[in-house]
């Protein structure tokens, strides 16, 4: 027991746990927006899909990986707008909508990359993201190369929660955008356009859905495969719940499900422990619904999750 | 100035709900017309390739109903389920279980031959009820959402599989992770000599006047529906919410499974990685395109059944990528729902 911790209790397996964590955070606090707005957005797979496939194809032709994350959020807005379309504007189910937006995305995504790609025995790819040390910082002994010894992006994403903190308790913006998703008739009453709200709501989640799949293919990895997300959207929907629509909260789910995911990796490596490697592939989905079990009953979603919103209607 | 205006509908005509579907499958078509021609495909060859290959031949015709079986039966799992507004996304991890249920009881040499094909029927329906339960359990017990659990599980059944057929599963012949071929007595009859017509594609025909019956004329499917419809008037009617959830689970699950059971028994012979490409997830559009009506996944299913045989050939002949056919299954959703509104509301001119 004690080599297996000694195995995996180093300095790489923390700096991992937060390289395994930067999509989950960009994603769930993609979707905890939108869902402080009041729409769930299940497209969130089939964007992260069509944000790695995206984003890597802008990377390969352009030679510049920024450019790609660019094109990843735009095309994961594109598709959170067309949530919106369904969601918002015609008021249709969320459950139905986000399940054919990541089927369309997905489908999207598969379409173009055989297009553009073709089946070249080498599957083509992107010299990936390097790691940027900070300077100083990183020479801390432990922390600097856990936490600063990182990809931009892992900086960018461990930024991101204390803004969206911020951004959702500390500005007119984010009161609009939680009253909108708590009650949204007092809302409109007090003079906040509902839709507009919840469409702002979608497309930063569609953003940064779209980056979150972008650094799967261009960070974590170096190319697009059809398996790059495999559930790790449908994970972040679960991650929201658990984090229980805070910002700081879903940061420690994320983390939580990096620990996780960073140690089965570790263990399979060691080969220490002779499991088969598929059972440490479902460790993550398996705990991810146990915790669920253990929060949901306490978790108050927004009120207004979930219904749609007509003006019209008294 | 002509205005229009949407009213509320009381009622939605027979006309309107057969119409609908038709229409959503036409905007799909010319929606993706549009990605066919990107491809630099012509339009009218791709889709004559796509939609007329499946009855270009008694071959692929039969080919076709085939197909058109396991997503019929997860498009009634789905309509059962979404009934109840229990939004099991699980189909594909069910069709799993069923499947491997089926394998496993084939594979029995201390069975006797004609049980075969009747335990391996009736063990992966209960296969597929009961993995359906988990995530029944976890909402009437613990609120967790039927979503993310259904959507996860699909994950974790996928991973047990590979487990279980890269372990002690694995088929000691082939030294492939799939697992050993089913005896020849569990293989399913076949219906029509010289094709691969089964006897799963018969039971998915009778499945849908059956399950089409339990909705309307029982009442189980009473409750379902009126769960569905209104849970907090059911629930003043004296109906217990999480039994019948529960039910409606086990019942979607048990069709799902009948999904698995016929891929192993009348096509496989076996369970390997490949064994559902999505069926599950197809189920969720068929389901929407019959409305929830278990008749309506007949037509349904035959359509997705006719895009995904056609689009390997559309690929051959034209280049098109096949994936063609994913999109396709999007498109529809999603237009579907939009039709659906139709059905609840009208538009109306006034002047």
């Amino acid at each position: 027991m004690m080599e297996i911790l000694n195995e995996v209790l180093q300095v790489g397996f923390f700096a991992a746990i937060l390289r395994i964590a930067t999509p989950l955070i960009l994603a769930t606090i993609g979707e905890m927006f939108t869902e402080r707005g009041g729409v769930l957005n299940l497209g969130i797979e089939g964007i992260m899909v069509l944000g790695a496939m995206s984003g890597f194809t802008a990377a390969y032709y352009s030679g510049s990986l920024w450019l790609g994350i660019l094109a990843a959020m735009t095309v994961g807005a594109l598709a959170a707008l067309l949530m919106g379309l369904l969601t918002v504007s015609l008021g249709l189910s969320q459950h139905v909508s986000g399940i054919g937006t990541t089927l369309l995305c997905t489908g999207l995504a598969f379409f173009f990359y055989r297009l553009i790609f073709g089946q070249p025995s080498v599957p083509p790819s992107v010299e990936a993201f390097h790691v940027v040390p900070v300077p100083l910082l990183s020479e801390i002994p432990f922390l600097g190369p856990v936490l600063f010894n990182q990809f931009a992006l892992v900086y960018l994403a461990l930024l991101l929660v204390p803004a969206a903190a911020f951004v959702l308790y500390r500005t007119p913006w984010g009161l609009a955008l939680r009253s909108v998703g708590e009650n949204p008739r007092a809302a409109d009453g007090a003079g906040v356009s509902v839709s507009k709200m919840r469409y702002q709501g979608l497309a930063i989640s569609g953003m940064l859905m779209g980056a979150a799949g972008a650094y799967l293919s261009m960070a974590q990895f170096n190319a697009f495969t059809f398996g790059v997300i495999s559930g790790r959207g449908w994970v972040c929907i679960a991650l929201v719940v658990f984090g229980q629509w805070s910002p700081w909260k879903c940061l420690g789910g994320a983390l939580l499900f990096g620990f996780v995911d960073a140690f089965q990796l570790r263990l399979q490596a060691s080969g220490v422990v002779e499991i088969p490697y598929q059972f440490f592939l479902m460790l993550p989905f398996v705990l991810t619904i146990v915790a669920m079990a253990l929060v949901s009953r306490s978790a108050t979603p927004p009120a207004a999750l979930l219904v749609p919103f007509r003006k019209e209607e008294r | 100035m002509i205005r229009l205006r949407l009213e509320t509908r009381q009622h939605t005509p027979t006309w309107l709900k057969v119409a609908l579907p038709l229409c959503a499958v036409l905007a799909t078509l010319v929606l993706c017309g549009g990605l066919v021609a990107l491809a630099g495909a012509s339009v009218l060859d791709a889709y004559g390739k796509l939609l007329l290959s499946a009855v270009s031949s008694k071959f692929n015709f039969v080919e076709t109903l085939v197909k058109a079986a396991p997503i019929a039966f997860t498009g009634l799992a789905v309509a059962v389920a979404f009934r109840a507004k229990f939004w099991n996304i699980g189909a594909e991890g069910q069709l799993l279980a069923g499947a491997m249920a089926a394998a496993f009881i084939g594979g029995r040499a201390a069975l006797p031959g004609w049980s075969l094909v009747p335990l391996m029927i009736l063990c992966g329906m209960l296969a597929g009820a009961l993995w359906a339960l988990i995530p029944a359990l976890l909402k009437t017990r613990y609120k967790v959402d039927d979503v993310v659990t259904t959507l996860l599980l699909n994950f974790i059944m996928f991973y047990l599989m590979m487990a279980l057929l890269d372990g002690p599963w694995k088929d000691p012949l082939s030294g492939y992770p799939d697992s050993p071929d089913i005896r020849l007595d569990a293989e399913f009859p076949i219906l029509l000599d010289g094709t691969r017509l089964h006897l799963g594609v018969l039971l998915a025909l009778v499945a849908v006047p059956l399950v089409w019956f339990l909705m309307r004329r029982t009442t189980l499917g009473f409750n379902i529906r009126a769960v569905g419809e209104n849970a907090t008037a059911a629930r003043y009617a004296g109906i217990k919410i999480p039994l019948v959830i529960t039910a409606t689970a086990a019942l979607s699950g048990a069709l799902a499974g009948l999904a698995g059971v016929g891929e192993v028994g009348g096509i496989h012979f076996q369970v390997m990685a490949g064994l559902s490409p999505g069926y599950g997830y197809t189920g969720i559009v068929i389901a929407t395109l019959a409305l929830l009506n278990p008749l309506g996944v007949i037509p349904a299913a035959f359509f997705f059944a006719v895009i995904i045989t056609g689009a390997e050939a559309m690929s051959r002949a034209t280049g098109v990528p096949v994936f063609l056919a994913d999109v396709i299954q999007g498109v529809a959703l999603i237009c579907m729902l939009i039709a659906i509104l139709f059905t609840q509301y009208r538009v109306r001119v006034k002047r």
